[in-house]
């Protein structure tokens, strides 16, 4: 199987003025997306991952290292590799002031059809995307699920086999999300090779074949959403005591219930540990911690979050050290 | 034309056609724009005017028109500046980047669609002007070629323009920035006032600035009262200089312009 994406030591520094503290956003990234596959690159904001995509996708030249996307250099031969790609997200926009059909003749001409072709494809794409009722109407009237997918048509004009989504789903309510999963997942059905971007492990857990976390602009692990989960440690339980000074000992006895180590935040009287027996074990915390006198406010069991991940793969929060991401 | 360069005219001309069709989406715009200038004939031809008298006399109005498309048409850089940091901001610009399109076209299809906004802007103050008693009086061809010559500039204004939009980071500056550097052209100039009335120090940057060449240049081909400063070049040949001054704002401005696009978040 060839490779779709490849990247080498990538790596982009930026500086916000002369003589300022540089940052360096991305510090050495190596990516490789087989054809057909899904790669999410998941991180918080700032780790980096708009910055791979801009890359990728010929908007941003890398300071070191080097990429090739369907096989062409993304330096040297940038416009076969915009040829051969869509790109949507946060920052390819749509023009609010047009309507939906005239956004996507737009591009469909600038994509280099005649006239005939980009209105055929324009009114195929909305069909498609069931926006046909709104294609008349500005982008200004768009709900935000809208817009989405009226952005992710924008990327389709070219009919390319390899896409960028960044942050699809970012501010999306959740019944949008669902509709844009659905959607996501059809075009990666037809043979569509995804790199996708994300802030939510659940979201590159339902698309991505392969899930790359992303911190302070490197690839800190890699592999399957089940390989990573693994290295998480499964659910989560969540304890909220009463009573702030039995902190420790609630500690302590979490500590003998659930595997491996338990965070705590004293401020919130919260604390998380790795499950390992579902809804049986929230039941015999309960009863301990009712034997031992220490009066609980909340708990709860729950999937790991990105936030679980970091933690774990790093040792720090997704709030702690991230860089404002200023591309 | 080879096919590279086919492709470049007809992606400026969709950049065109998506400008232009933004115009009447935001009426406020293009409405304020209006205001702004009839604003300016107002007050200057019924508040100051009078109190301004002309060197060899000649109706004040008259006077007052063709620096008032002249300032208008200076103004053009601001419209630009804006339009371009809006598209940067909201993301438009990576997307034209990520197409397989010619990259020179976004900027001459903004240049090209901003010119023709002006046109329309200046038919309406002309009417605005023919209303207020401002006449032309040097027959069609002088008249056609007074148009051409404020469109031509609306057109390098644009470039100033898009540089100016490129260097700045949001709208709200592109906007100040643009007020604060054209006002002063407009008032050290022939626009409102005769300018051997301004203070000697003042006069040499009055008689060389290109919003004054480019009003004497219409004043004279519309065939309205036309004091100046002065027996130095620019007065006696106000048509040259102001194609000169083009000539140098372009090329200056168009090359800045292209390297800053090509260069933005590299």
């Amino acid at each position: 199987m060839t490779n779709a994406i490849e990247a080498e030591g990538l790596v982009k520094v930026y500086r916000a003025r002369r003589g300022s503290a540089e940052v360096r956003a991305l510090d050495g990234v190596d990516l490789d997306v087989p054809q057909g596959t899904v790669l999410g690159l998941l991180g918080p904001n700032g780790a980096g991952k708009t910055t791979t995509v801009r890359i990728l996708t010929t908007l941003l030249r890398p300071d070191a290292g080097r990429a090739t996307v369907a096989g062409y250099d993304v330096v040297k031969q940038s416009n076969e590799v915009r040829q051969s790609i869509g790109l949507s997200g946060q920052y390819a926009a749509v023009d609010e002031n047009l309507t939906g059909w005239e956004n996507l003749y737009m591009f469909g001409r600038l994509y280099g059809m005649p006239k005939a072709e980009a209105k055929s494809r324009a009114d195929e794409l909305l069909e498609q995307f069931t926006l046909s009722d709104a294609g008349g109407r500005t982008i200004k009237t768009y709900s935000g699920g809208m817009r989405r997918r009226l952005d992710l048509a924008a990327a389709l004009i070219g009919k390319p086999n390899l896409l960028f989504l960044d942050e699809p789903t970012t501010g999306l309510d959740p019944r949008s999300r669902l509709g844009m999963w659905d959607v996501i997942r059809g075009l990666v059905r037809e043979g569509t090779t995804l790199l996708l971007t994300t802030q939510y492990l659940e979201e590159a857990d339902e698309l991505a074949d392969t899930i790359a976390v992303v911190d302070t602009g490197k690839i800190i692990a890699q592999g399957t959403a089940d390989e990573l989960k693994a290295q998480v440690g499964g659910e989560r339980i969540e304890v909220v005591v009463k009573d702030r000074a039995l902190l420790p000992q609630a500690r302590e006895l979490l500590a003998v219930q659930a595997q491996g180590d338990v965070d705590f935040d004293e401020h919130t009287r919260r604390l998380t540990a790795a499950s390992t027996g579902g809804a049986q074990q929230l039941v015999s915390i309960v009863q301990a911690m009712g034997d031992a006198g220490i009066g609980i406010d909340d708990i709860t069991l729950r999937r790991p979050t990105l936030d679980d991940v970091f933690l774990t793969l790093t040792g720090h929060h997704t709030a702690d050290e991230s860089v404002e991401e200023n591309a | 034309m080879s096919a590279q360069q086919s492709g470049a005219v007809s992606d400026a001309m969709v950049i065109t056609w998506r400008n232009l069709k933004r115009i009447p989406r935001i009426p406020e715009l293009a409405i304020f724009a209006i205001l702004q200038s009839i604003m300016f004939v107002l007050l200057f031809a019924f508040v100051f005017g009078g109190a301004i008298p002309l060197p060899d006399g000649g109706d004040y109005k008259e006077f007052l028109m063709p620096g008032i498309f002249a300032q208008t048409i200076a103004f053009a850089s601001a419209t630009t500046a804006i339009g371009m940091t809006d598209d940067m901001g909201k993301g438009l610009i990576d997307r034209f980047r990520s197409l397989p399109m010619s990259r020179s076209a976004v900027l001459s299809g903004r240049t090209v669609a901003d010119t023709i906004y002006q046109a329309g802007i200046l038919v309406v103050l002309m009417l605005a002007g023919l209303v207020v008693g401002w006449r032309v009086n040097n027959g069609l061809a002088a008249f056609l070629f007074a148009v051409v010559l404020l469109l031509a500039f609306a057109h390098v204004m644009a470039w100033l323009g898009i540089w100016i939009g490129l260097s700045v980071p949001n709208t709200e500056t592109a906007q100040q920035l643009t007020f604060v550097t054209i006002f002063p052209l407009t008032f050290i100039s022939n626009v409102f006032v005769p300018p051997a009335s301004l203070p000697p120090i003042l006069q040499p940057i009055a008689e060389w600035n290109p919003v004054s060449t480019l009003t004497a240049a219409t004043r004279e081909l519309f065939g309205n009262p036309n004091p100046y400063v002065g027996d130095g070049i620019p007065g006696q040949y106000p048509i040259l200089v102001t194609v000169g001054w083009m000539v140098v704002l372009l090329a200056i401005f168009a090359p800045l312009a292209i390297r800053k696009y090509r260069n933005t978040s590299q």
